[in-house]
């Protein structure tokens, strides 16, 4: 795994890739800090990572479209598999050396507090809990950049929908404001969402009879909850959506708040993407 | 050393390979032989763990390739159809990386890197970068890291493809060379080479095992009789009249040449060569024989005839994968 690891940090800072991100990365927060914190006089770092956290859906894309995408076009993969070393581990390596090209400027970023604290009162807990949640944020963006990459063989595409995906994250608790809050349209839309389901587990696993009884079962369970509990669908949907971004929850943690939840809602998703990273390489062996 | 049993992949309804049994043994050289398309980097693939098999199951050195596959890819060095190198490393900071990977300590590793340079010949571009290499130093960088750690079983596809001449000749040689310590298992699609290296040749046809034995063996498999060819100052009917009485001679044919020379296609019997009794059915005549030539099936007949469904059936159905169709693959 370090060898991996250790070997995945070196193209990020041989090339361009760790700098123009790392230099994405200070000056946004830079450019907020200068404006919020210095301009205004206001020793609020956090108010400075909230603003900058849009610098995400860009930067993330850059730091992971390679990652993966590059390895097939190179067929470097089979490098890889050949290795006697297990799928996770080279995942595990990969994901380790993206998170340290997200710590590296972000280490730069933990000095601005202290020297804040020398013009006005910091909140040292929600400035560097607001530091952490940033960090698990971009890690929890990031896996989910690298599980993109490891679908394709195009940087390209790759850099593409991931910065779809990073935009959709970033609106979407925004966007749930308008979605029907009405039991019956959260139950259609609960519907369409297990259809759309059914049809991706279709197109994975190619069993056309698991994933009809899959869907169907699925459907049959919320037609039977929509029955018995109708008053609980309503603006059921729209909160759902709502739980996905993972933007939202770093919001918490600028208004001061340590949010132990938050912190366990970003770590799964880290934990999920990589996980399915290693079960798309794996999935990669019976094609 | 490796056992592949039943081994059967699937491309959606395509068959790339069907019930593939073979054993190879340890401290020989093996040849795979087949068209392009006939399955041979396939049947790699899954043998070294890069592919999972349909049905069916590889052993190396009793490990299973997907159950164990940690132990059994330790005694595995691979290279891939396509050298599998990063253009932006050094050939030294590569093979540092794969040599890391497999495992091997810092000191180990080192030692490990100095050896697989001057075997593979790559000493003097160690330092520059891969993306500016040759086809052919790429490939060397590619046999290198297979032979890190020193595996038990190296594995190379195509390994000569793209080289020149001379790169080529050396690298038979080192092949040569490391079947005196290591198994080592080759494709090809070019007969010669396979013939000048391998103690065994499998051949490959549509995904079957078509043929597995020595390069004579083979050759003789087809042999079975031998015909000569020859050129003699003599008539046509008397030099036909002269051979055609030779016991263990089937058939003559008599083609005038002009100029008082006769051509003879002598067929024997099979199991016999009565190439002295013709010499000396000439010699008691006094005519001059001037050229004398035992035609014997060549492995590239056996070749063709034993992959001749594959050319005329499934050209292009068996072609997906190492792509091309079946025509003008076969190079002698």
């Amino acid at each position: 795994m370090t060898a991996i690891y250790r070997r995945e940090l070196n193209s990020y800072f041989k090339g361009l890739t760790g700098y123009v991100f790392a230099a994405f990365m200070l000056l946004f927060i830079g450019i907020y800090c200068a404006i919020i914190n210095l301009k205004s006089g206001y020793a609020a770092f956090e108010y400075a990572l909230s603003n900058a956290s849009f610098i995400y859906i860009i930067i993330v894309p850059i730091l992971t479209m390679r990652s993966v995408a590059e390895e097939r076009r190179q067929r470097t993969d089979q490098l890889l598999y050949a290795l006697p070393m297990g799928m996770s581990k080279i995942v595990a390596g990969k994901y380790l050396a993206m998170l340290t090209a997200l710590a590296l400027p972000l280490a730069v970023t933990a000095v601005y507090p202290l020297a804040l604290s020398g013009f006005g009162a910091v909140n040292y807990g929600a400035a560097y809990g607001s530091l952490l949640a940033f960090f698990l944020l971009g890690a929890a963006l990031c896996s989910i950049g690298l599980f993109i990459s490891s679908l394709t063989e195009s940087q390209a595409v790759a850099a593409g929908v991931c910065v779809a995906v990073m935009l959709l994250n970033y609106f979407i608790s925004g966007l749930s404001a308008y979605l029907s809050s009405s039991a019956a349209g959260s139950a259609i839309a609960l519907g369409i969402a297990v259809l759309l389901a059914a049809v991706v587990i279709r197109l994975l696993t190619k069993n056309g009879t698991f994933a009809l009884g899959v869907g169907l079962l699925l459907e049959l369970l919320l037609a039977g909850a929509y029955v018995l509990f109708r008053d609980s669908f309503s603006g059921l949907f729209p909160s759902i959506i709502k739980q996905l971004s993972v933007f939202d929850r770093f919001e918490t943690f600028t208004n001061g708040v340590f949010d132990l939840r938050g912190i366990v809602y970003m770590a799964t998703v880290c934990f999920v993407f990589v996980f399915f990273t290693v079960q798309a390489l794996e999935k990669k062996r019976y094609d | 050393m490796i056992e592949v049993s039943g081994l059967t992949k699937r491309y959606g309804n395509r068959t790339a390979i069907e019930d593939l049994s073979f054993t190879i043994e340890k401290g020989h050289i093996y040849g795979f032989l087949g068209p392009n398309g006939a399955g041979k980097s396939t049947t790699m693939n899954i043998m070294t763990g890069c592919l999972a098999a349909t049905e069916g199951e590889v052993k190396i050195g009793g490990y299973d390739i997907f159950e164990q596959a940690e132990k059994a890819k330790r005694l595995i060095g691979y290279l891939p159809e396509q050298p599998p190198v990063y253009q932006d490393m050094t050939p030294d900071e590569y093979l540092l990386f794969v040599a890391r990977a497999k495992g091997l300590s810092r000191a180990g590793a080192a030692a490990e890197l100095a050896r697989v340079k001057s075997l593979a010949g790559i000493e003097d571009v160690s330092k520059r970068l891969i993306k500016n290499l040759s086809k052919g130093y790429r490939q060397r960088v590619g046999i290198a890291q297979a032979l890190l750690g020193g595996p038990e079983v190296i594995i190379l596809d195509e390994p000569t493809v793209g080289l020149d001449p001379r790169q080529i000749t050396e690298t038979r040689a080192l092949i040569k060379s490391l079947g005196r310590e290591h198994t080592v298992i080759l494709s090809s699609h070019i007969l010669s080479e396979v013939q000048a290296v391998c103690d065994e040749i499998m051949i490959i046809s549509k995904g079957r095992l078509a043929a597995v034995d020595t390069p004579d063996n083979l050759e003789r498999l087809l042999a079975g009789s031998v015909t000569l060819e020859l050129v003699v100052r003599a008539g046509s009917e008397e030099a036909f009249a002269a051979v055609s009485g030779i016991d263990g001679v089937e058939s003559v044919r008599a083609e005038e040449l002009g100029g008082g020379l006769v051509r003879l296609t002598v067929a024997a019997a099979e199991g016999r060569d009565p190439a002295e009794e013709v010499f000396f059915a000439f010699c008691d005549l006094r005519r001059p024989i001037l050229k004398m030539n035992p035609v014997r099936a060549s492995l590239e007949d056996v070749f063709i005839e034993l992959t001749r469904d594959a050319q005329n059936g499934a050209a292009g159905a068996d072609a997906e994968k190492e792509e091309t169709g079946n025509d003008g693959d076969i190079q002698a």
